[in-house]
């Protein structure tokens, strides 16, 4: 069948925080871009951002690029590399402030600075006390940073497919990744996206949870074209809980709650968290809190009826505090969780929340894959950038305000590579023949299915095993189980059905082939946790309580092929800084 | 609990109908949101757009019970049944409950949704004081979801011609802002008798915006500042 194809410089697929600031490059180099998203670029998962951006810019007090490293590279429980954490750290303060003069709607200090409130994990002096590094907007960064950065590729006439769903990657027989083909949702009209460079920035993919912080369309579609291709995904294992979604609802209540001096209760009232992290306390990193909280409910000290959640007490802030700078959460807890915070506190549980893993990708923003005798060959004409990318500067634990801060440095890192790249490839090379294959009989199988799976009940199996095998205490059984359920659903989503067979905007189609993408990242998830004989940051095995160094100092490799694991040495390398070498990790 | 859905595919029929659903809920099920995914696993044809269902994202506008709002922070328990659901009126409807957004954009595209400052920028922050800050609260958050344009008759009647409540919201946000060197451009743009006078204080704007930001109030301040640069 003949498609339709069309021809850019780049296409960047997705238009949250990393794909904005990437497009938003691209097109003021003057080249011929186009950004795809399932949805209008505002209502991306960036906009539910709450907290902050993290960067050393010292507005409150002393601080320094070297200390955020220093906590970054802490809160990874090493398995970050050192020479992408170096590189984010020591470019974030230019990324806030370049996101300052595109007229981001900062809180201010009296001096007219941009406010900075404290936030889990960040320190000052590698490790001493709390530092107020988190730039925000009220309690609503991701929004107003998702706004900026569309109103700034507005300015810059940038060209948008919105509601254009990626269906796979077009490589060729090199290796060469030469664009996209996608799906025009109001229309149903297939496409090729013919590029010199494809830009991943497709986002996470909390939906593989039944319980998640995560936005619907937060499914993995990067992941998923990309391990179709035969590209790997690392560290899919690591997961972070936010320890705080609203009890039942799993809608985020920032970190900025306890950074503005709120804190947890367990049922007697007592602050536990003193007991856990003595220093840091309710602001030790995400793992640790989500654990400590994990551990309460489990012997018994939770609060409510079925004594399930905690409390997140922030009354005594007052309301003028409540009021400027957490505005969001009052609406939220009102809105989801029936109690005003204001006179009583929050009932939270951990929640899914963030992929550390993903397309594993270089500080330039390339996607590198073994290859060649190389373990990080980079695979040509392809980037990738914010959380749908393992760079890896997140390692097994994410630091509050780093995502947003990820997003803007590497959004801009893996656009100018691109750029550099454009320059030094003049030409373009053709399509191969079966550029659009294997979406054609995905598309075709899709309809022509006859006694099928339900999507919708495919889909719940997914994030319950998931939920209940791959949680945030893991157990050597459950995962080998968890990991024979998997592979059961992903023989099913082979066979999912619609009903629905209209080509006008059939959302039905859309959640069928958004299936397809996150049974790669379950799958995924599954069989790295459960080889990963160890304990660190996100991931926690009971038959392996310790961190062990020796023998898994690595980052994981999940290859869809064969369903098969490989491993790569960690860079303990930092680009100028001195190397942060593993220690105990307490906070 | 009972709905009725507005239906129309152009795929398939030519005349929309209105659909009636009975569906049992789950005690888990709060909002309007989770009983409209109730009724899609029941029914994959019925189309709507939706995605963070937590009220900032902006996705799932549409008409309650005749009133403009957000799906996923609209309580089940304050609805009267049957649900009466509709795409958000004055729009093109693609398919369901899912409309053309393209007009509504286009008016926000017109005002010049970013910041205009020509001077170079400095190594660090441009400065601004808390207070120029907190001029632009109740403005910057406004979503985009045109339940208040879509509600606003001289929107209705002038889409092409009039901004609308959303778009004005948003020229005054830039107005506004301390660091921004274009209102006088910004208010010859809007001096004109469709793209601000349409403006009648109908009010429907405030009425409907789940986000609690009042576009009328804004548009007033549009307009003094055009008062305070004629005399």
């Amino acid at each position: 069948m003949a498609l339709a194809k069309r021809s850019f410089d780049v296409v960047v697929v997705g238009a949250g925080g990393a794909g904005l600031r990437a497009a938003l490059q691209l097109s003021e180099a003057g080249l011929k871009v186009a950004v795809l998203s399932k949805v209008f670029p505002t209502r991306s998962h960036t906009v539910a951002a709450q907290g902050g951006i993290g960067a050393a810019l010292g507005n409150m007090g002393e601080d320094s690029w070297l200390w955020h490293m220093y906590d970054t590279v802490k809160g990874s429980d090493w398995l970050g590399d050192q020479d992408t954490i170096e590189f984010m750290c020591r470019e974030a303060p230019k990324a806030v402030y370049e996101l300052e003069h595109f007229g981001m709607p900062f809180d201010r200090n009296e001096n007219g600075t941009v406010y900075q409130r404290p936030f889990g994990g960040h320190s000052q002096n590698f490790g001493e006390r709390p530092v107020q590094r988190s730039c925000c907007a009220a309690d609503r960064t991701g929004h107003a940073m998702l706004h900026t950065l569309y109103q700034r590729n507005v300015r810059a006439r940038t060209q948008f497919f919105v509601e254009w769903m990626a269906l796979d990657l077009v490589r060729d027989a090199s290796g060469q990744v030469l664009g996209v083909t996608a799906l025009e949702m109001e229309t149903g009209e297939l496409m090729i996206l013919h590029a010199r460079a494809t830009l991943f920035a497709t986002g996470g993919a909390g939906r593989i949870f039944a319980s998640s912080t995560n936005a619907f369309i937060c499914t993995g579609d990067g992941l998923g074209m990309a391990a179709r291709a035969g590209i790997p995904l690392e560290d899919m294992e690591f997961w972070q809980f936010h320890p705080t979604g609203v009890a039942g609802a799993g809608i985020l209540i920032t970190e900025g709650v306890r950074g503005e001096g709120g804190y947890l209760l367990n049922k007697g009232g007592e602050r536990f968290m003193e007991r856990y992290a003595p220093n840091l306390k309710d602001l030790a990193s995400r793992d640790v809190v989500s654990r400590a909280m994990a551990t309460e409910i489990k012997e018994g000290r939770g609060a409510g009826p079925h004594s399930d959640y905690l409390l997140l007490k922030l009354d005594h802030l007052g309301p003028e505090v409540i009021d400027k700078r957490l505005p969001g959460i009052r609406e939220i807890s009102k809105k989801f969780a029936n109690v005003d915070p204001v006179k009583e506190p929050i009932p939270v549980v951990p929640t899914a929340h963030y992929m550390m893993g993903g397309i594993p990708a270089n500080y330039l923003g390339e996607v590198i894959a073994p290859g060649g005798g190389n373990l990080e060959a980079a695979v040509p004409g392809f980037y990738a950038a914010g959380e749908c990318a393992c760079a890896s500067v997140h390692g097994a634990n994410r630091l509050g305000t780093n995502s947003l801060t990820d997003l803007l440095v590497f959004g801009k890192s893996a656009a100018d590579s691109v750029i550099k790249f454009l320059a030094e490839n003049p030409g373009r090379k053709d399509l191969p023949k079966d550029a659009a294959e294997r979406t054609q009989s995905r598309l075709a199988r899709l309809d022509s299915q006859k006694n099928g799976e339900s999507v919708a009940e495919v889909g719940a199996e997914i994030r319950r095993a998931t939920q209940t095998h791959c949680g945030v205490f893991r157990f050597p059984d459950m995962l080998a189980a968890g990991v024979k359920k998997i592979r059961e659903l992903a023989d099913r989503a082979t066979r999912t059905e619609i009903r629905d067979k209209s080509r006008v905007f059939n959302t039905a189609r859309v959640e069928a082939l958004e299936l397809d993408n996150l049974i790669e990242v379950a799958r995924a998830s599954m069989v790295s946790a459960e080889a990963r004989k160890e304990s660190r940051g996100a991931h926690d095995r009971a038959d392996h309580p310790d961190r062990d160094d020796a023998n898994w100092l690595k980052h994981t490799l999940w290859y869809k092929e064969g369903d098969r694991l490989d491993y790569k040495p960690v860079h303990m390398k930092p680009l100028t800084a001195r190397s942060i070498e593993p220690k105990v990790r307490t906070y | 609990m009972r709905f009725r859905i507005f239906r129309y595919d152009p795929d398939k029929n030519d005349k929309p109908t209105m659909q009636d659903y009975d569906v049992r809920l789950d005690p888990h099920d709060r909002m309007l949101l989770d009983a409209l995914v109730r009724i899609k696993e029941q029914d994959d044809s019925l189309s709507l757009r939706r995605s963070c269902r937590e009220g900032v994202c902006g996705s799932d506008a549409m008409s309650i019970n005749g009133k403009n709002g957000l799906a996923c922070i609209t309580k089940l328990v304050d609805l009267k049944e049957p649900v009466e659901l509709r795409p958000l009126p004055g729009l093109p409807v693609i398919r369901d409950l899912i409309v053309d957004m393209s007009q509504f954009f286009k008016q926000y595209h017109s005002i010049k949704p970013y910041l205009v400052n020509d001077d170079l920028p400095p190594e660090k922050e441009r400065l601004q004081s808390p207070e120029e800050r907190e001029a632009l609260d109740g403005l910057y958050e406004c979503i985009l979801c045109a339940c208040c344009s879509t509600a606003c008759p001289s929107f209705w009647w002038n889409p092409d011609k009039f901004v609308g409540p959303a778009g004005l919201l948003q020229a005054y946000r830039f107005i506004a802002d301390s660091r921004d060197q274009a209102a006088g451009e910004r208010l010859d743009d809007l001096e004109d008798p469709y793209r601000l006078f349409r403006c009648h204080s109908i009010m429907n704007c405030v009425d409907v915006c789940p986000k609690n930001l009042n576009p009328t109030r804004a548009i007033g301040k549009i307009k003094e500042l055009m008062v305070k640069r004629s005399v």
